[in-house]
This record gives C-alpha cells, structure tokens and sequence, in this order.
C-alpha cells in the first residue's frame, strides 16, 4: 500500500506555496516598511508602533472588539433557550428544526445581510409596524444596533447547532439521577445540564467571535462607509491606502488577539471543570 | 398548568426564531417583484426588475463566474482532495501532522488573513488579478474541507480488502478505483458539496484576489448594495432558488437512486 504515500506530494507542494507562502508573506511584509515590493525590504517595528500609539487606531480596535463581544453575548443569549428546546422534542420534529435553522446559512451571506438594508430604513417595514404605535420612527441602519443585528442574524445559526449538538450528546440519565437524589429542576439544570454543555457553547462562541471582529462587509452594508472596524481598516489598507505593510500588521494583531481569546475561552472552561471535579 | 404555559412560552419563542431567519429572505423575494423603485413600499406586482436583472451585461457575468468557478473549483478540489486523503491515510505519521496543520491555517484564521496572504502571492510572483487567481483561491480554501469529510471515511475503511484486490491481480490503480474510492463515496459527496456551497457563497477572499471586471455575485451585490437597485433583489431570488433546487437534488437524488437500485435488485431477483 506504500505506493499511495506518493499520492500527498503533489499536495503537500500545493499547499506550501498557496497557504504557508501568504502567511509567510504577511508576516515579512508586517514586519518591513517600504513599499509593497518583495526585494527591498527593512526589518522594522514601525507598522505596530504606529497602530499602538494611535488614538484612533486603538479605538477601532475596542470597538471591533466590543462589538464582537457584544454579538457573541446575544448569539448564546439567544442560541442556548433555542437549542435547550430543540433537544427537548421528539426526533421527527427535533430534525425539522436543524434543518430549518441551517436552511438559510446555505445563502449567500451579502444577499441575506442585503436584505437587512430594506428592513431597517426608516420607511421600512419595523418602522411602519412601530408607526401603528406611535412610535419612530427610529434609526436602525448605520448604528451599531444594525450591525450586531447583522452579525447575530449570520453567525446565530452555528451558536445553536453547535450547543444542541452537545446537549443531545449528553447523557440524560444523569439528570434523572441528579433529580432521584433530591435536586430540583433548576439545580438540575445549572449543576448538570449547563457544564455538559459547555463544550457547544464553547465552541458556538468560537464559531461567532472569529467572524464577528474580523468581518467586514457586514459593518460595511449595515453601518455605511464611514462604520471602521479592524476588517474595514485591513480592507482598506489594501485595496484602496495600498499600505501593504501596515495592513499585514493590523492582521497580525488581530490574529494574535484572536488566538489569545480563544485560549482565555478554552482555559476558562477546563477551569471551571476542574472545580467542577474537585466539588 | 405551569408545563403548558412553558410549552406555549418555548413554542412561542421558536416561532420567532423562525420569523427571524427567514423573514428577511422572504422580504427580498417580495420585493423583487415590487412594482416600484422602492425598497420599502410594495406598490403592486410586476416582472421588471426581473427583465432588467437578465438585460444587465454585469449580473449575467458575474452569475457566470460564480457558477463556472464553483463548479470548476468543485471538480478539483474533489479529486485532488481525495486523492491526498486517501495518500495521507497510508503515509507517515509526521507527512500527515505536516498536512494536517497547514489544512488548519485556511479553516481557522479569519477570511480576511487568507484573502490578503493570497493578494501578496498573487502579486509576488506576478499573477495578473482575474478569474484564474480566484480560481486557485477557491481551490486552495476547498480543498482542506473535502479532506476533512473523506477522512473519516478512510479511517472505517477495511485496509485488507484493497491489500486482496491486489493480491488477485488488480492493479494499484484497480484498487483505487474499483474499491477504495466506492467505499468512500459518501465522504466524497459531502465534501464536493461544501466545496461548491463555499466557492458559491464566497465574497471575501474572492473580494481580495479578482480583478479586471471579473466579480462574483458577492461581490456584484457587496457593491451595488450602496444604490437602490431592486434587480438585486431578483437576483438573490434567483440564488435562493438554484440554491434550493441543489439541496433538494442533493437530498433526493441519493435516495431515487437507492430506490432504483433496490427496483433492479429486486427485478432481477425475479
């Protein structure tokens, strides 16, 4: 069967030069100042000065950051109850569910976040329904509310099919057994159903903040033009500043950002395991 | 009493649930056969928006590349991805934690990190921006998905039976096509049908790395998004549909075909 091995090489040559080259690639270019040609390049820190000691930079970050937070909050707000209920059903009915909820992700991301953009303005169809009431007519588009609501709208459906998939994995004996020794619903809920659920919501809160503080169009279609987060700085670095230095730095850092918050997320739930074990 | 009320409570929170995800594609399908220019007024039914989406040179175009590039994408990231597959699963340990960790990179750094990092190759080694590089784009973030869902399969596969076929005669290239790659097929389907959705749906690294007036549909409605343009609402109407007809082909072709073999069977049988 040794005769397959050579069957990865041609990959393995692939993927070098289209995903290890680019990564390569950023972090030289992150690194050097002068110009975006590859041969004449200088080792230099200035890129990560210059976006650390601006005011105006740091504050695109908080918000990015914010705004993530804020999205991932609600996602898991919204997704536990969603997929605490969908694993309650019967089987027939818990499948249509998955389905309905995974149905519209399977669309083109721009078309549903385009869709927003008519439902928001302010003759649309949320200020017409207030209108019966008296009230508005409100701003929605271009105000963080449009934004997280964009965010939550794309990114909820991975939050709860990633908890309910790990509250259908859960073995539901140990709730009875935790109800036969005396604890009430409630006790059984927050000592035994939410810590087997942790790794869905764990990794649902991947699955939002990853996209969420890195995403660009989404702040673009629902904040406008002049809504900066960290991905509209990187777009614009590139494709319109073409400051191919600076813009490889600003990725670098939000790379790293996101590596240590995925790190914080996975270390506070071994740790909560950890007294979970030692109560 | 209070078990009813917590059952109209979660039955009335799913409902809403439901509202929330789809009302805003049922919106634009509304719209897009809205009489009027707006986008907020639906002042009666009429087809034009659709006449005027296929008379428009720049929608067909990018329609165009959308499909060519997905399909063209799809094609070879399937093969090539289970030909790595199945060549990672008889290789050394240290080759497939090496191929392992570089199919990562695509999946778990931020699109935007891939986009720009495939702009400076591009640029690099002097490729003109166009359809070309956003085909090898759409290759290169395809293919670590088709690995990863053919994978599995390889793992419950029985290594002894390819090692008979050999034994009785076939070729390397026998074994291949004639056992391992049946037994995954299923693998192989899944991972050709996340290719396609993905290449499809694709807009930010297509964003970064296309150029000279080739766009996708992401990309066509990312920049008209700016101005009322109702024909965008045709066309996202139009991609829900070939959307929807893949998913229900996707689903119901599978199980056709097992009814008809089981006919054939059974046919033969008598």
């Amino acid at each position: 069967m040794k005769q397959f091995r050579k069957m990865v090489y041609p990959y393995l040559l692939w993927s070098t030069v289209v995903i290890a080259v680019p990564m390569l690639l950023i972090l030289l270019y992150a690194f050097t100042s002068g110009g975006n040609s590859v041969s004449k390049f200088m080792f230099s820190l200035h890129n990560f000065k210059r976006f650390l000691t601006d005011k105006t930079f740091l504050e695109v970050l908080y918000r990015s950051l914010r705004i993530a937070v804020e999205t991932t909050v609600v996602c898991v707000l919204l997704g536990y109850p969603a997929a605490y209920i969908i694993a309650k059903y019967s089987e027939k009915v818990k499948m249509r569910w998955v389905l309905i909820i995974t149905l519209p992700t399977w669309i083109n991301m721009l078309v549903r976040t385009y869709a927003w953009t008519g439902i928001l303005q302010e003759d649309g169809v949320i200020n017409s329904f207030l209108g019966l009431f008296g009230i508005g007519p409100v701003t929605f588009m271009y105000t963080d509310f449009a934004v997280i609501l964009g965010m939550v709208y794309n990114f909820l459906p991975f939050m709860i099919i990633q908890i309910y998939t790990s509250l259908t994995k859960m073995d539901y004996s140990l709730i009875e057994a935790a109800s036969d020794l005396g604890a009430n619903p409630r006790k059984c809920f927050t000592k035994v159903t939410l810590p087997l659920s942790m790794p869905g919501v764990i990794s649902g809160i991947t699955l939002v903040f990853l996209p969420s503080v890195s995403s660009f169009c989404i702040p673009r279609m629902l904040g406008g033009g002049s809504y900066v987060m960290v991905g509209t700085i990187i777009e614009s670095q590139f494709l319109t500043a073409s400051d191919w230095n600076f813009g490889s730095a600003i990725s670098l850092i939000m790379a790293i950002i996101i590596m240590i918050s995925m790190y914080i997320t996975k270390k506070v739930d071994k740790g909560e395991k950890l007294e979970a074990i030692n109560a | 009493m209070s078990k009813k009320k917590k059952k109209i409570g979660s039955t009335v929170f799913m409902v809403l649930m439901m509202l929330f995800l789809y009302a805003p594609i049922i919106y634009t399908i509304v719209f897009s056969f809205n009489e009027g220019k707006s986008l907020t007024n639906f002042t009666g039914f009429s087809l034009k928006w659709y006449s005027k989406m296929f008379a428009n040179k720049t929608m067909m175009e990018s329609l165009f590349y959308t499909i060519a590039c997905a399909v063209l994408a799809t094609a070879i990231s399937t093969v090539v991805g289970t030909i790595t597959a199945i060549g990672l699963s008889k290789s050394r340990r240290a080759v497939k934690s090496v191929v392992e960790q570089l199919n990562q990179l695509p999946i778990m750094n931020p699109e935007i990190v891939t986009a720009i990092g495939l702009l400076m190759l591009f640029s690099a080694i002097h490729i003109e921006k166009g359809f070309f590089t956003m085909l090898i784009a759409h290759i290169m973030f395809c293919i670590p998905y088709v690995i990863l869902s053919v994978m599995p399969k390889l793992r419950t596969l029985n290594p002894n039976i390819a090692e008979a076929a050999m034994d009785l005669g076939a070729t390397p290239w026998q074994a291949l096509t004639k056992v391992i790659v049946p037994q995954c097929m299923p693998g192989i389907i899944s991972g050709a049908l996340i290719a396609f959705t993905m290449s499809f749906d694709d807009f930010v690294i297509s964003y970064f790395v296309t150029g000279n007036g080739v766009s996708n549909i992401s990309i066509l409605v990312y920049t008209e998004s700016r101005r009322v343009n109702p024909s965008i609402n045709a066309l996202s109407t139009l991609i829900v549909l070939i959307i929807t007809v893949a998913l229900i082909l996707v689903n119901v072709i599978p199980s056709i075909a097992s009814k008809k073999e089981a006919k054939l069977a059974v046919d033969k049988d008598i």
